[in-house]
């Protein structure tokens, strides 16, 4: 790859980071949290896509940073406050600006004419009139152009007299007057002398003063602005004088004065030193130390240590299998590489966990956007952005997320006059927030809106044929039938909830995950969607079990508990149907194996259920024949060369290097119901649980 | 054919036997030849689909090809080979009796299926090779590949 | 004549661009995240010839640098090149009251960067 191509690809990584930074100022800026700090931060993250996108020519969003970090540049320096008014400006200055990245990444031209009323808004807020042409010209060595009579020049070289006296600061600063007359002298044919008139006796010499001074006579076809240019970095450190030697009389001598306040050692730049403490200890700065890798690596790293690990297992079977007792030295060494291997797995999966903040940050500008939609006030509460989870379930998380907080507050708010009229803040509140459970990650979106309207949805569900018009169903159960296929209400879809895709694709895609998907509401006073997922994608915990001798898994996510029948505990119940008693509730029977197809009629009481619950189907029994064991598996794919198989989440390969299919506990369901007719499902809905 | 040359139109197979019949399959979608591993069964799946084995940590599905072209099952011992192909984005493993050889030819000596060869056989069928005494089906891998997918619809669940 | 510069950013693309630019000048390029990032490097390196420092960074900002630079008298003689995307006199001027000796303004070009080094080291 081209090496600009490399570092505009670097660039625009770069522009992503730095708008998320920038985001999350403008955010701490909204809520008040923010400090001097904070707006700097801002201030660069801005400053640093503008100089970029300068580099490589950006020139539209070249120019709507510059407006905007003008601004910035105010607030931090203290002449503009941040006031609510000021900083909402600036959040829509920050959604524009990530317009204007993208537009530049995408090679689209940014839309004519659509970041008009936000610059006039920020060029209010700088009390100048800076319109988008006002950008200083650079030229080259960043020249102040200073209006230059250009006479008719003869061809004749013209003759310049420098007179040149550094000052101490010259020195002090690392320049080198050596360096400047070189530079002079390749202009033209140049003679230089010293002057020496200042040079004091030797021993009342300072070694730290200046006291040399230069002439030089110039033989060069330049104009003076080009001599002038030679010492821009020093000019105000030195006496110089340029002029033009003219076969006339007098040369001209034209001064250049110096700039004001020759300088003294070091300004004390008190800034600088003071924010370092602040700096330090602010959390945020503590310096982790990060490398950044390529996602190809880490994943390949995976695989093989997810390889180590089936071999690892093979390697104890066949050892084990081999008689050789687990005290003896072979089998303490196993012992140990086990060990050693869940650490080395752990570890590993832990370079792929990422704090869920990176998914979170996207959805501020949701919120935004969908509250000026609706014309709702929202305020977006997040917390557990830290909470860490593997990068396979992130990118799976941001579709279900954003169909969550559509959901909030498309249906769930009231308008701010609703609100007010029901004794409700104008304002409403969306909660996002993630935390650890039980090993699993959880996920909710709750808002204080009006809550599910039961009746509705119950006469939406029965209109559709979800349910039966006598069907009983407690509360939970009716929340949580608008995860139902074909309940998407196409007479409220909205343009922003509706867009062709139901919550039942999306439970359906969280079910794919090994996940679920629930909602709850009080109504009149909100709903709360919760998310749960694993925390990866890759490993599962399962129970090995055997069904008409071959060995399954089973998800241990999926299992309440194994317990041993008694044929007393087993009913019929319709036609061929089974029901398990346990404990006084009536269960469902499944025959697992004939489920699958790969025995016939065994008998339940002579093997070992397991007790199993389902995404919103309730608690099934599974008879299997015997449980092998627990274990962590690594997930394979077989659709990747097959094809779905409805029951059939994924494949493993245990120790003895042959594939063993992982169940798909509600696809299992499914297909259970499935055989059932639609009467009887919603009977067995009523008695499941 | 004496030609010499490399001519464009010459296409080298893999050649097999499954139930007394031989078959070939272009070179370039054969990954590897393996000996036969018992399979784990797949549920609700066609006769023909044997189940899947552990190729080196991929979980490959392995078709008896005679099952697959309407000629009943194989009967496995461990004389029995896998021919590993990769076609149309998924690699699988076809069930066969023995591999024979490397056959070239020229698509001038491919002939067109005659119509009396039955329709399940017909769909994978890209030709008929005559060497002599020898007859050799000319497989298309893809077809065959592609109908795995297809058949889900076909199943009764 | 190959020089080590040690060029300061909190710009991942700049301070590419820098040691693109630099590095297919023949020079040898160290290359700092922050002004303590920058002092933390010249301490560690045996010999840095120019230093090329952006103003604003976190933590510690161009100004900061140069300040710590210059407080030890065995740096004084480094040059410090300010990189600015501001070019009006004003900053220029505080960027050489800190004790820059001279700048580069962005957007720059490897043109402008290698004359610049030119003219403030030999």
């Amino acid at each position: 790859m081209d090496a600009m191509e490399a570092i505009k690809q670097t660039f625009f990584q770069e522009c992503e980071e730095l708008l998320l930074a920038m985001e999350e100022g403008l955010i701490a800026m909204d809520t008040g949290a923010a400090d001097d700090e904070t707006i700097n931060a801002v201030f660069r993250a801005v400053h640093s896509i503008k100089g970029g996108g300068g580099a490589f020519g950006f020139e539209d969003l070249v120019e709507f940073a510059h407006v905007f970090e003008t601004v910035l540049d105010r607030l931090r320096s203290g002449a503009l406050k941040p006031s609510d008014r000021v900083v909402k400006v600036l959040l829509r200055a920050g959604d524009i600006l990530a317009d204007h990245v993208a537009a530049a990444r995408s090679g689209n031209a940014y839309p004519k004419g659509a970041d008009s009323d936000v610059i006039a808004e920020l060029n209010a807020l700088s009390e100048t009139n800076e319109s988008k042409d006002a950008l200083p010209d650079t030229d080259e060595f960043g020249f102040r152009p200073t209006p230059i009579a250009i006479a008719s020049a003869p061809p004749a070289a013209k003759t310049w007299r420098i007179h040149f006296v550094p000052h101490a600061a010259l020195y002090a600063k690392a320049n080198d007057p050596f360096l400047l007359l070189r530079e002079l002298a390749t202009l033209g044919t140049a003679q230089v002398t010293a002057d020496l008139s200042r040079l004091p006796a030797l021993d009342v010499l300072d070694p730290d003063q200046a006291y040399i001074g230069w002439d030089v006579t110039l033989e060069a076809d330049v104009p003076r602005a080009r001599i002038e240019d030679v010492f821009d970095f020093v000019v105000g450190d030195c006496d110089l004088e340029i002029s033009e030697a003219l076969p006339a009389p007098a040369p001209i001598a034209i001064a250049i004065e110096p700039e004001d306040a020759i300088p003294q050692a070091q300004p004390p730049r008190a800034e600088a030193p003071e924010k370092k403490e602040p700096a330090a200890a602010n959390a945020d700065t503590a310096v982790k130390q990060a490398i950044r890798v390529d996602l190809d690596k880490v994943d390949r790293l995976v695989n093989l240590v997810g390889e180590l690990v089936i071999t690892q297992a093979m390697l104890s079977q066949r050892v084990h299998e081999c008689d050789i007792p687990r005290a003896s030295l072979i089998g303490n060494g196993l012992a140990e590489l086990e060990h050693l291997m869940r650490e080395l797995q752990e570890s590993v999966m832990a370079i792929r966990t990422q704090p869920v903040k990176s998914v979170f940050q996207r959805m501020p500008r949701l919120v935004r956007e969908l509250a000026a939609q609706t014309n709702k006030d929202v305020r977006l509460v997040v917390e557990g952005e830290a909470t860490e989870v593997d990068k396979t379930v992130i990118e799976r998380l941001g579709e279900p997320l954003t169909h969550m907080i559509r959901n909030a507050i498309d249906h769930g708010l009231e308008t701010p006059e609703d609100r007010v009229a029901a004794g409700k803040p104008a304002e409403g509140t969306v909660t996002l927030s993630a935390e650890h459970r039980g090993g699993r990650i959880v996920i909710e979106v709750s808002d204080d809106g009006k809550g599910i309207d039961r009746a509705r949805v119950r006469e939406k569900a029965v209109e559709r044929g979800i349910i039966s018009a006598t069907a009983q169903l407690s509360d939970e159960e009716t929340d949580n039938l608008i995860f139902m296929p074909g309940f998407s209400t196409a007479s409220q879809v909205s343009n922003i909830s509706g867009r062709g895709v139901g919550m039942d694709v999306v439970r359906r895609n969280i079910v794919d995950l090994g996940g679920r998907i629930v909602i709850g509401s009080t109504p009149k006073k909100g709903s709360r969607f919760s998310l749960t997922l694993p925390l990866t994608l890759a490993v599962l915990d399962g129970m090995i079990v055997m069904i008409g001798g071959q060995t399954y898994v089973l998800p241990l996510a999926h299992i309440v508990e194994s317990l041993k029948p008694r044929s007393g505990d087993i009913h019929g119940f319709g036609s061929g149907r089974r029901l398990l008693n346990v404990r006084n509730s009536y269960v469902p029977l499944v025959d697992t194996g004939a489920l699958l197809g790969v025995t016939q009629d065994a008998d339940p009481a002579s093997g070992v259920i397991i007790l199993v619950e389902s995404q919103g189907a309730g608690r099934f029994a599974l008879a299997v024949d015997a449980i092998v064991g627990q274990r962590q598996v690594v997930i394979k794919s077989f659709e990747t060369n097959y094809r779905h198989i409805e029951g059939i989440a994924a494949a493993t390969i245990l120790g003895d290097g042959r594939v063993a299919l992982i169940l798909d506990v509600d696809g299992l369901v499914s297909r259970c119901r499935g055989e059932l007719g639609g009467a009887e499902r919603s009977e067995l809905l009523a008695t499941g649980t | 054919m004496d030609d010499h040359k490399e001519t464009a139109d010459r296409r080298q197979f893999i050649t097999f036997r499954s139930g007394e019949q031989e078959f070939g399959a272009d070179i370039m979608v054969i990954r590897e030849i393996r000996g036969w591993t018992e399979t784990t069964a797949l549920p609700h799946s066609p006769d023909y689909v044997r189940g899947v084995i552990n190729l080196r940590g991929v979980v490959l599905p392995v078709v008896d090809l005679k099952s697959r072209l309407g000629r009943g099952a194989t009967a496995t011992d461990i004389k029995h080979v896998i021919v590993v192909i990769q076609a149309e984005g998924r690699t699988i493993g076809l069930l066969v009796d023995a591999v024979s050889d490397i056959l070239t030819v020229t698509t001038a000596e491919i002939q067109a299926t005659p119509e009396l060869v039955r329709d399940e056989q017909a769909a994978f069928v890209e030709g008929i090779a005559v060497l002599g005494e020898r007859m050799v089906t000319i497989l298309s891998m893809n077809r065959l590949a592609a109908s795995l997918v297809a058949s889900e619809h076909a199943q009764a669940a | 004549m190959s020089k080590v510069i040690l060029t300061v950013d909190d710009s991942r693309t700049i301070r590419q661009m820098l040691k693109l630019a630099l590095g297919d000048a023949g020079h040898t390029v160290i290359q700092a995240e922050d002004g303590v990032d920058g002092v933390e490097a010249l301490q560690k390196a045996d010999n840095v010839d120019v230093i090329i420092t952006d103003i604003n960074m976190p933590r510690m900002d161009g100004f900061g640098l140069i300040d710590q630079v210059r407080r030890d008298p065995r740096n004084r003689a480094i040059p410090i090149l300010v990189l600015t995307t501001e070019s009006d006199a004003a900053k220029k001027q505080r960027a050489r009251e800190a004790g820059a000796t001279g700048w580069i303004v962005k957007p720059f070009d490897a043109g402008k960067l290698i004359a610049a080094i030119r003219r403030v080291a030999p």
